[in-house]
């Protein structure tokens, strides 16, 4: 690569860099500062001066050092290989990191981000004389047991006629698969990498409405405040609510096609917590290991802040990579309260006049063009693919108003709020149904209409009026007692305590209850509707509430989480008509 | 300056320049010196600054452009003089020479003698800011630290590689926790014993004094390194004590394979030291005037700990902080919390009741716990006994809400056995001696006594058989 040095250092603030003598430097160019080589990107030009961010630890870098322009902005390697491998916030993979320093990161490291000498074996679909564009997909490649990674035309090229293509045999992703003639007469090879700019947008055909719910396998979500495919959600909580819990069993549970874990600001521990965890973990749809359909990015809190900020749009370029592929890319990005504050760190550094909290004054449009990357799409070659994203979120103190929360709320669809008093009784996921909204519920609900016979959406109603009410009766017990109640208003405390303690807990260690099916969610909820309904005419009759409450059935109830495996659902059936059965019964006895 | 001399200088070889000596500073301004005309310094480089009397003390590069250079004064700056300060750039970044003779030694904040015994000679060299671990070359930690502290080993269990804050508040018996938890810890079937890396950034003499005491009762004081930067030393040294405490740490697990056990104490007067230096240099602030950079600073400090898979030794944080007003969304517990794997808080009214530790269970966690507890580690009936003792106390709390508006006569016969088992769970469970040490053995069951007073069809995060083989013995 030929050198071209754009300027030189004359200030050093922590990763911010004030370079001087700039000529032809590039806004948003790729840069390599010093002789280290640090990795930087040029954020500001002014007055023959330019602003860089440096994605490394500054230490040592001094007035003076020549700064290399690379020419191009900050992007990615775009091709087989990504999946399954984990990567630094700007794509370097961890573990050629490791081999070439050991169990401590060194600095001024470069790699390939996907093995540049493995040869794929690819697989033709187009032939000489046939029409293409951009998207078009030229063959393809079993990436992963799981995954077939479709070899597609980059959207630079616009139309063509392929002039030649490769075989079917094994490639590396450097070689040329195939050449395509244009129009002006111009011939361009293309291989199976693509580069792309992380901060620019994969260009679509066209954005199409969301209709199918993402199931996480969470009841809480699925049932209550469900996600739609391409749809954006933000988990905030408090530390210790259970954000990464909740985002790990996203991951692991979810119908996605592929899933892009951002790791952005967190725990290192928690990082390896996954990498140890993913691989031996099976995907109950496809029996194959999750790793299969995983890419990381873990860009720990103790690694450089500004590819902290960077990590995000690593995480949703590969993400649109693969659902130009066609397919559904789910993406969790763990914590946008960290990379917020990492913008707010550099432009800190970088002196410029902040807003709220020190906030800058773009970083709602920085949110928002972040969530509108999400979208169910219609590609430049005809698949359907999605990206979800689902956003965690570490509001100070657990204070929802401040304003990373606030802004947020502004831009995604739903909204899952973590509540620190339930995280406090072990109820997990601590998803507060009273802070909690989805708007993707018209969206989904002719899905789950069809999956329930019709009953899904009346259902869901009356359990949300059934916790509305709840909430008002709790004030009064907490100024009466709750025997000062009547027993038809107590028996709606009963409810709700069984529908929290049975349905909304979800133990993410436990064999069967950590993955719930569509349809067991229907089931579960029509059983407890069920015993609300007889228990209520009961209790109309005259029956003790203590009665009912002390049946077996009921406490066969209160553990079909647990007890009923995933796939024999009919035990909730009978478990329901024994319950139905002995309220009858001791309503028989009363109605004397 | 003449030109060729320019050249030299822009062209910045550190061997020829590095501890080149510039005398007279253009500002000095609380710990910061500002010096002008220099040759190009390195971001992050050591300085050794001289003052007038000849006496040398350290600075490091803040800041550096080709006008003028900002270093900060770990000794602090009284006695400097405009003219007479010479400054000598070392070309290098702030290292430590660390040793295993290190241990049994009182440093200040910067690794030098204290103890008034010789000085100390360090084997290697290390950069006090330590490198980012990669996560890939972690070790998940898993091996279960038995502290003989009930409320702890029983539910916030300490797992060996984590890092557990103490949330405590001015005038709380937070001391006396970490000196018994430093006495106590231990691995079970583990070979090696822990020695304790103590880092003090702004505490009392006398705290420090307690501390020191206490491992010398105990006989451990030969295991135990001191970083001492008390509180009427410069506020500016507590910003690099922890760092030097951690350097030394992490050559002890990494390089001596040693298990460390680190104890930094008090956290906020490290975050309030930053917050001086950011405030002396115009930064723009974020909440309550700490500066915006604060979470990656502590996660600087707090991510240096845990394990690297094929190494033998470990590296466990127990910072201990205290929440200014209690306030436990203060910046500093609540960015602390956000860092670390969950976090062990002091109640003061459960203090005032006379119960020691006064650790209020329900905001505290530890997320490490999942994986280090149950069959083959402590007892298998562990986890759910954990998971039902928080559900139980956590509705005590909601009862003795309610027996306070409506008198607990008023109460139902079994919300009446949850104040019993709330008392039980108090007095004897959490509450124990300064001295007392209990295994996990003990805990569990104690736990399960607890849980005795309770029907046993409340207790549903408890499995059948376990209720069978445990309940009511």
């Amino acid at each position: 690569m030929k050198e071209r040095i754009i300027g030189r250092v004359k200030r050093v603030n922590g990763p911010v860099l004030i370079v001087k003598d700039i000529k032809d430097a590039m806004m948003m160019e790729m840069v390599n500062v010093g002789e280290q080589r640090l990795v930087g990107e040029v954020v500001k030009l002014y007055d023959g001066l330019a602003t860089v961010q440096v994605y490394e630890d500054a230490t040592a870098l001094k007035p003076g050092d020549n700064v290399y322009g690379t020419g191009m902005s900050l992007s990615v390697e775009l091709g087989p290989g990504l999946i399954g491998t984990i990567y630094d916030g700007i794509q370097r993979p961890l573990e050629h990191l490791m081999e070439a320093s050991g169990a401590f990161m060194a600095r001024g490291l470069s790699f390939d981000a996907i093995d540049h000498a493995k040869l794929w074996h690819f697989t033709p679909s187009l032939k000489i004389g046939d029409t293409v564009k951009a998207g078009s997909i030229l063959g393809v490649v079993a990436e992963t047991n799981m995954i077939e990674h479709r070899i597609m035309v980059s959207p630079h090229i616009t139309e063509g006629v392929i002039a030649s293509i490769a075989g079917e045999g094994g490639y590396t992703v450097e070689q040329t698969i195939a050449t395509i003639a244009r129009g002006d007469g111009t011939q361009v090879e293309v291989s199976m990498m693509q580069r792309w700019p992380i901060r620019v947008g994969r260009p679509v055909a066209d954005r199409r409405p969301l209709s199918v719910p993402l199931i996480t396998g969470l009841r809480v979500i699925d049932t209550l405040f469900p996600i739609a495919k391409g749809g954006t959600v933000a988990i905030p909580g408090g530390f210790g609510t259970g954000k990464t819990m909740t985002q790990h069993s996203i991951a692991q549970w979810c119908d996605a096609d592929l899933i892009v874990y951002i790791g952005c600001g967190e725990r290192g521990n928690e990082m390896t917590d996954v990498l140890r965890e993913f691989p031996q973990l099976i995907d109950p749809r496809t029996g194959h290991s999750l790793m299969e359909r995983t890419i990381l990015i873990a860009n720990t809190s103790n690694m450089p802040v500004s590819a902290r900020e960077a990590s995000i749009y690593t995480g949703i370029t590969m993400a649109e990579y693969y659902r130009d592929q066609g397919y559904h890319v789910a993406i969790m990005a763990d914590s946008t309260s960290r990379w917020a504050e990492a913008l707010r760190e550099l432009s800190g550094r970088m002196e410029e006049m902040p807003a709220e909290e020190g906030f800058p004054a773009y970083l709602p449009t920085r949110i928002a063009q972040f969530y509108e990357r999400a979208g169910l799409m219609q590609n430049l070659n005809g698949t359907t693919g999605s990206v979800s994203v689902i956003g965690a979120v570490s509001p100070p103190g657990g204070d929802f108003s401040e304003p990373v929360t606030q802004h947020t709320r502004r831009f995604v669809r739903c909204f899952w709020g973590l509540d620190r008093q339930l995280a406090s009784a072990r109820h997990y996921p601590a998803i507060s149904w009273l802070d909690s909204y989805s708007e993707y519920l018209v969206d989904v609900a002719n899905w789950w209409q069809e999956r329930s016979d019709g009953s899904w959406h009346e259902s869901r109603e009356r359990i949300m009026d059934l916790l509305q009410r709840e909430v008002r009766l709790q004030q009064i017990v907490k100024l009466v007692g709750p025997d000062a109640l009547p027993d038809t208003q107590n028996f709606i405390l009963e409810i709700c305590s069984l529908f929290k303690a049975a349905f909304l807990q979800q133990n993410a260690f436990d064999e069967v209850d950590r993955y719930c099916p569509p349809e067991k969610q229907v089931k579960m909820l029509n059983a407890i509707l069920a015993y609300w309904q007889r228990g209520s005419e009961a209790i109309a009759k005259g029956v003790p509430m203590v009665k009912i409450r002390r049946l077996k059935a009921v406490q066969e109830m209160a553990r079909m989480r647990l007890s009923v495996p995933n796939d024999e659902l009919e035990q909730i059936d009978r478990i329901q008509l024994r319950l139905e059965r002995s309220i009858d019964q001791i309503g028989g006895i009363y109605e004397h | 300056m003449n030109t060729k001399a320019q050249t030299i200088l822009a062209q910045g070889d550190r061997r020829l320049l590095s501890g080149r000596e510039y005398r007279g500073a253009s500002r000095i301004d609380g710990p910061l010196v500002y010096m002008r005309n220099t040759h190009p310094i390195g971001y992050g480089e050591l300085v050794e600054v001289v003052a007038s009397d000849g006496s040398t003390r350290f600075g490091q590069v803040l800041d550096t452009s080709d006008e003028v250079v900002v270093v900060q004064v770990f000794e602090g700056t009284d006695g400097l003089s405009m003219p007479d300060t010479r400054m000598r750039f070392m070309g290098e970044p702030l290292s430590l020479a660390v040793s295993e003779e290190m241990l049994g030694r009182v440093m200040d904040g910067l690794g030098k003698s204290r103890d008034g015994s010789t000085a100390i000679a360090g084997s290697v060299e290390r950069d006090v800011n330590g490198e980012p671990m990669n996560p890939t070359a972690r070790e998940y930690p898993r091996d279960f630290i038995q502290t003989g502290i009930s409320v702890i080993d029983g539910m916030t269990t300490l797992i060996q590689g984590q890092k557990l804050p103490i949330f405590s508040g001015n005038g709380l018996d937070h001391n006396h926790l970490a000196a018994q938890i430093a006495r106590q810890a231990k691995v079970l079937g583990g070979d090696s014993e822990f020695c304790i890396v103590f880092a003090a950034m702004g505490v009392k003499y006398d705290v420090a004094r307690f501390f020191i005491d206490s491992f010398e009762e105990t006989g451990v004081l030969d295991n135990v390194a001191l970083f001492l930067s008390l509180a009427d030393d410069p506020s500016i040294e507590r910003t690099i004590t922890p760092k030097t405490a951690l350097t030394l740490a992490e050559h002890l697990a990494f390089d001596k394979g040693k298990h460390v056990l680190v104890i930094m104490t008090d956290m906020t007067n490290y975050c309030e030291s930053l917050r001086e230096i950011a405030t002396m240099r115009g930064e723009i602030p974020s909440r309550k005037g700490y500066p915006g950079y604060l979470y990656s600073n502590l996660a600087e400090l707090y991510e240096r700990s845990g394990k690297i898979g094929g190494r033998p030794g470990s590296i466990t944080q127990l910072p201990i902080l205290t929440m200014p007003n209690d306030d436990i969304s203060h910046p500093v517990p609540d960015l602390t919390g956000y860092i670390t794997e969950g976090q062990i808080v002091f109640d003061r009214s459960m203090q005032a009741r006379g119960i020691y530790p006064p650790i209020n269970c329900l905001p505290s966690l530890s997320r490490l716990m999942k994986d280090g507890i149950g069959e083959g580690m402590t007892r298998s009936d562990h986890p759910h006994l954990a998971n039902q003792l928080f559900a139980s106390y956590s509705h005590v709390k909601d009862v003795q809400n309610l027996a306070s508006v409506i008198g607990e006569e008023e109460l139902t016969t079994l919300d009446q056995q949850y104040l019993e088992f709330g008392t039980f769970f108090e007095n004897r469970f959490v509450k124990q001696g300064f001295d007392e040490e209990r295994s996990i053995d003990e805990t569990l069951d104690l736990a399960w006594e607890a849980l005795s007073k309770l029907p046993a069809e409340e207790l549903q995060r408890l499995t059948d058989e376990e209720i069978a083989e445990h309940y009511g013995k």
